[in-house]
């Protein structure tokens, strides 16, 4: 039985293979998985200031919202920008475009493998911060803890979507990756990677909503860190999100695949 | 001496020429840079409002801050991002060869044989935030202290260098080491705030260990007026050191170079 081209086999053999390519890069992705420091940084500036005492944002509701960002962004990290753009200039996708998959599905597999390698030293850097914080220290109940997968992955879904967007674009231009660096803005500053959104003024909190970006950081972390959120309203609105960008992907991916002419032809 | 000047001239003059084709690629760089100034000077008014204070920092204060985190970025945009990038590459591909055979040093030829002609109009915004927010916080422009601001400057600019030449300079033992310069990165985006403003142990680290506090925060000081000299003394020694020490690093490091596949 195949559903969208794949089935059992081909499933068990792209994540093995893709795994036992991570796992040579343990060193480099446990320096990526550190990389994530930020959403630290800013709980520290946080913690000391006058702003976050007068609205609100101090102690360990704060400190659980940003390990909560932290543990996200580990999940939901996205390069198949970066590694699309390099197998189409360097050749390696005409390969890839006849084989009886849909290529997005090879990134998928290595962004699987990846958590999976990656897993482990998330899970270190987070017993570090408890340690330094031991009173920030909670265990999600299972209904929220499985509740809290479902919308890190949905956030994954649209991420993954949203740079499968801008790696279609290869197609036309070369050099798609610089569009990923314009992404990149309003995906830290809308998205509550930095300040929670509920710190933002009332208009630009509004103007963030509309956007995909808070669904991406703010609502997963919330829900895994057990801070009051309307369940319904974030769950609807990632699900609008990969509703509208599946389709889009999926129609450039044609559009593009067609004029495509490999390098050097 | 001559030689060297010579060399920076036709190094820079052709990576501009090389970088002008890419026309698009610089407008894109453009909207970066003014979409993630603007969306950095956003956080920082969040911290304020209502006359709060931000580590004892005003806004006008905080801004020079940012201003100078600004400018430094665009200096690592322009020369450490391109160069230093670069040497996993020749590390990777035993491209290095080729630059150690040179008759030029090859600490001086890896770290700026490129110029990235992008990261220029953001050092230009970062002088204009300056002197705007220090101008609206009521400091003075002498002589003295426009000197002495200017070195401040080259002493950050001097120890980020250093920091990201040894990181860089590890790829080769390590080969792929470019996501230590991430990480590198993320830690040094805590200097995008005044350093009195995080917890007492971790100003310490970044006053000490990774001194983030000479990249922007004593600059400002140094221009708001409210310098204090034993700083001043401190980070002038620490640029010395760490300045130093990545030249020892890279000799160092040189010695257990063997070329790819060997």
């Amino acid at each position: 039985m195949k559903i969208a081209g794949l089935s059992w086999p081909v499933v068990r053999a792209l994540l093995a293979s893709q795994h036992a390519n991570m796992v040579q890069y343990r060193a480099e992705i446990a320096l990526w998985a550190l990389s994530g420091v930020l959403p630290f940084i800013m709980l520290s500036l946080w913690s000391e200031s006058d702003a976050g005492a007068s609205l609100g944002f101090k102690g360990v509701g704060l400190a659980r919202y940003y390990l909560s960002v932290f543990m996200v962004r580990q999940f939901s990290v996205v390069w198949v920008v970066f590694a699309f753009e390099e197998d189409a200039l360097l050749g390696r996708l005409s390969p890839f475009l006849l084989q009886p998959l849909h290529p997005l599905w090879r990134y998928v597999a290595a962004h699987v493998a990846e958590r999976v390698t990656r897993f482990p030293f998330s899970i270190g850097i987070a017993a570090i911060f408890f340690l330094l914080y031991p009173t920030s220290f909670w265990l999600p109940s299972l209904g929220q803890f499985l509740l809290a997968c479902l919308a890190i992955l949905l956030a994954f879904s649209i991420n993954f979507l949203l740079q499968s967007l801008i790696a279609a674009l290869c197609f036309w231009s070369e050099k798609a990756s610089a569009l990923e660096r314009l992404l990149l803005i309003p995906y830290l500053y809308c998205s509550g990677w930095l300040v929670p959104i509920a710190a933002f003024p009332d208009a630009a909190r509004t103007v963030c909503f509309w956007t995909p970006f808070p669904y991406l950081i703010d609502f997963p972390a919330r829900v895994l860190a057990g801070l009051s959120v309307d369940f319904v309203a974030g769950f609807v609105a990632q699900l609008f999100w990969v509703a509208l960008l599946l389709p889009l992907v999926l129609m450039a991916w044609r559009a593009g695949v067609r004029r495509y002419t490999a390098m050097g032809a | 001496m001559g030689r060297y000047l010579l060399s920076l001239k036709r190094f820079w003059g052709t990576a501009l020429a090389g970088q002008l084709e890419y026309q698009v690629n610089m407008l894109i760089d453009l909207l970066a840079m003014v979409g993630s100034l603007a969306g950095s000077i956003f956080v920082l008014s969040v911290f304020f409002g209502q006359g709060r204070e931000l580590g004892g920092w005003s806004w006008e204060a905080a801004l020079v801050v940012q201003g100078i985190y600004t400018f430094l970025d665009g200096v690592s945009s322009t020369w450490l991002r391109p160069n230093l990038g670069a040497i996993v590459t020749h590390v990777r591909e035993g491209t290095l060869d080729f630059v150690l055979l040179k008759p030029i040093d090859s600490q001086f030829w890896v770290s700026l044989r490129i110029m990235a002609p992008a990261g220029l109009p953001e050092m230009g915004l970062g002088l204009v935030l300056i002197v705007w927010a220090a101008s609206r916080a009521g400091a003075s422009f002498s002589l003295g202290t426009v000197l002495v601001a200017v070195l401040m400057l080259c002493v950050g600019g001097v120890i980020l260098y250093a920091l990201w030449f040894v990181i860089a300079a590890t790829s080769i033992w390590f080969v792929k080491t470019w996501n230590a310069t991430e990480v590198l990165r993320a830690v040094l985006a805590s200097g995008r705030f005044p350093v009195s403003a995080y917890p007492p142990a971790l100003r310490l680290v970044f006053t000490l260990v990774l001194p983030v506090a000479f990249l922007t925060t004593v600059p400002a000081e140094v221009i708001l007026g409210r310098a204090a000299m034993p700083m001043l003394a401190l980070g002038l020694f620490l640029a010395v050191i760490f300045f130093v020490g990545s030249r020892a690093f890279w000799l160092f490091a040189l010695r257990y170079y063997t070329s790819a596949s060997s």
